[in-house]
């Protein structure tokens, strides 16, 4: 067995203290590994977005131990700190509206990144202009966000989170403002980046029906994670 | 990538509008200055006329500008004796009110000896005054033509030349005379006034003039001078510098002030209007900040963005307001004088009031929780 490209030991996560205290998350253990898309279900105010949030390294943990792609960044405290250098090298986001700049054109949405990794401006070029073909909407490179569907716009933003070669790849409800048909189409394209590219994509959902294109599923209730299960 | 660059070309509309908008307070605050630079220089440039160096007024007075003066017009040989002086002329100073084809003309009207200082120093069209009675050097300002006619009090005046940038301290042409004309001019009743002086069995006495300007012959000092003059306890004398100090301290001190204050007004509401766009700009683009955080973008970039945008409509508002004040310059009824180093310096002013101003929107920028990117 491979080692996890993310590996949660009693990651903990609580607002307040003494009385006014409310556990948002409870000594949470998971290990998600290469080529697999992982959901985390739950009911508002579970806990899933504070745990994407504590992976994404948003949100300061209360305690805990967390390894991202080989790296130990977190054990008591952050042993990095730099965060966003962090999250730049290692974490690709996906959002439920794509975010993508509106004053940037589809390829530039994605260079955007390179850029910030400090890529030279041909060799991002061609990079973002290669991952947008890999994701068939090459042909709107040009286009400004508001000039596509709302399909078109979440590959943008898939482009953009792969862009830098990261391993782990967070979604925050990337199909909830998706017909059925276009969610479908979204995440079969983050399985086929999943299973390409060897990366971990964890995805926050309420969505039924992309039940059925998760690898595994871990449900979170008042905090705590439930044992996961296994759709394959 | 220069996100700012793009951010702005993608509201280009917007973004030029606000320019726009803020030019014309940037070209308010210029067009301050620049009537303030305008107000020296018509000071100064009457009393820089007659390129004197000595300037002889009546004693315990500091005139003619600042203070009435009257001296007898003999003065002027007395002067003219004196070891060291070049040439001295009697010169007078009156403002009239006259009427030009229905509409008022103000001027102010400067009466010399021919061939002596006092005079205009350079005519822009025509000629220099020639005869001794009836000819007139105005300034273009009056809207007077070579050859023009003009009736000033009981007499009739050609206009033979004129200047340019010849006006008094409150913007009103400058027409010169000879000295003889000026005298007849502001001494000589008309009808029932008249009459009535000789009723009273007074008689006009033409033999006073208000100062008396002197050149000063190479090697001698004009204060040195002046000290001379000062002697004879009847008379007072200042050098040019002390009359164009004068001048600045009193005639347009207050009016200095007036406008200093104003300008420094309007710079104050430039930067908080600039720091509220800029802080706006920024709101509006809170969602993108957070995005750009959560993906990895260090502070410098989001700070940059804010700065640049920032300097980039100060930049754009600044050289539209110079530009349209310029190009307004001559609309003004008081001269506008923009000097290449009031632009250089507000142009700073404004560079540093962009840093500022774009400061609240960057504090704002860094404490957006890159969190707020997720979730709807």
């Amino acid at each position: 067995m491979t080692h996890p490209l993310i590996r949660l030991r009693g990651m903990a996560k609580h607002y307040g203290e003494g009385a006014t205290r409310v556990d948002a998350l409870r000594a949470v253990d998971m290990d998600i590994h290469a080529g697999s898309v992982v959901g985390l279900l739950g009911p508002s105010g579970s806990g899933k977005s504070t745990l994407l949030n504590l992976i994404g390294a948003i949100t300061d943990p209360s305690g805990g131990h967390m390894i991202l792609d080989g790296e130990t960044v977190y054990d008591g405290r952050w042993l990095r700190r730099d965060l966003r250098r962090l999250r730049l090298e290692k974490i690709g986001f996906i959002f439920q509206f794509h975010n993508l700049m509106p004053f940037l054109s589809a390829r530039e949405n994605v260079e955007v990144v390179l850029d910030l990794a400090g890529w030279p401006a041909a060799k991002r070029r061609e990079r973002a202009q290669s991952l947008l073909d890999y994701l068939q909407v090459g042909d709107k490179a040009q286009a400004k966000p508001a000039q596509l569907s709302g399909g078109q716009a979440q590959r943008i933003a898939i482009a953009r989170a792969l862009a830098n070669n990261p391993r782990i790849i967070l979604a925050d409800e990337p199909t909830a403002a998706l017909d059925s048909e276009r969610a479908a189409i979204v995440m079969d394209l983050l399985r086929k980046v999943a299973a390409d590219q060897g990366a971990a994509v964890v995805v926050v959902t309420h969505d039924d029906k992309i039940m059925n294109r998760l690898d595994v599923i871990h449900r979170l209730r008042e905090g705590v994670l439930q044992s996961p299960e296994e759709r394959t | 990538m220069n996100l700012a660059l793009r951010d702005i070309r993608h509201r280009a509309g917007r973004f030029v509008l606000t320019a726009v908008g803020l030019s014309l307070l940037l070209g308010v605050v210029m067009s301050m200055i620049g009537i303030y630079r305008g107000l020296v220089d018509d000071a100064l440039a009457l009393a820089r006329a007659p390129a004197a160096e000595l300037w002889v007024v009546e004693g315990g007075t500091r005139g003619p500008f600042a203070e009435a003066s009257r001296i007898p017009r003999d003065t002027r040989a007395a002067i003219a004796r004196l070891d060291g002086v070049a040439a001295a002329g009697a010169v007078t100073y009156q403002s009239l009110q006259v009427s030009v084809d229905g509409r008022p003309l103000r001027l102010f009207v400067v009466g010399h000896e021919l061939d002596r200082p006092g005079g205009p120093t350079a005519i822009a069209d025509g000629r220099a005054i020639e005869r001794s009675h009836f000819e007139l050097v105005v300034d273009r300002r009056t809207g007077l033509k070579l050859g023009e006619r003009l009736r000033l009090g009981t007499d009739t005046f050609t206009v033979v030349g004129r200047t340019k940038g010849q006006v008094d301290s409150a913007g009103n042409a400058v027409a010169y005379m000879t000295l003889s004309d000026a005298q007849k001019l502001q001494f000589t009743l008309e009808g029932a006034a008249a009459r009535n002086q000789a009723a009273r069995g007074e008689s006009p006495n033409r033999q006073q003039v208000n100062a008396v300007v002197a050149r000063v012959k190479p090697g001698h000092d004009p204060d040195e001078l002046a000290q001379s003059v000062r002697r004879w306890k009847h008379l007072a004398a200042l050098s040019q510098d002390q009359q164009e100090s004068l001048l600045l301290t009193s005639v347009v001190e207050k009016a200095r002030r007036q406008i200093g204050l104003f300008t420094a007004v309007l710079l104050a509401v430039s930067t908080v209007i600039i720091a509220l766009i800029i802080y706006t700009m920024t709101m509006d683009k809170m969602r993108e900040i957070a995005t750009l955080k959560l993906i990895g973008a260090p502070d410098r970039t989001i700070a940059g963005l804010i700065l640049q945008q920032s300097l980039a409509l100060g930049g754009l508002a600044f050289v539209t307001g110079t530009t349209l004040v310029t190009l307004a310059a001559g609309v003004f009824p008081r001269r506008v004088l923009i000097l290449p180093a009031d632009v250089a310096a507000l142009s700073l002013v404004v560079l540093t009031i962009c840093v500022v101003a774009s400061l609240f929107g960057v504090r704002y920028a860094l404490r957006v929780d890159p969190a707020r990117a997720l979730g709807g």
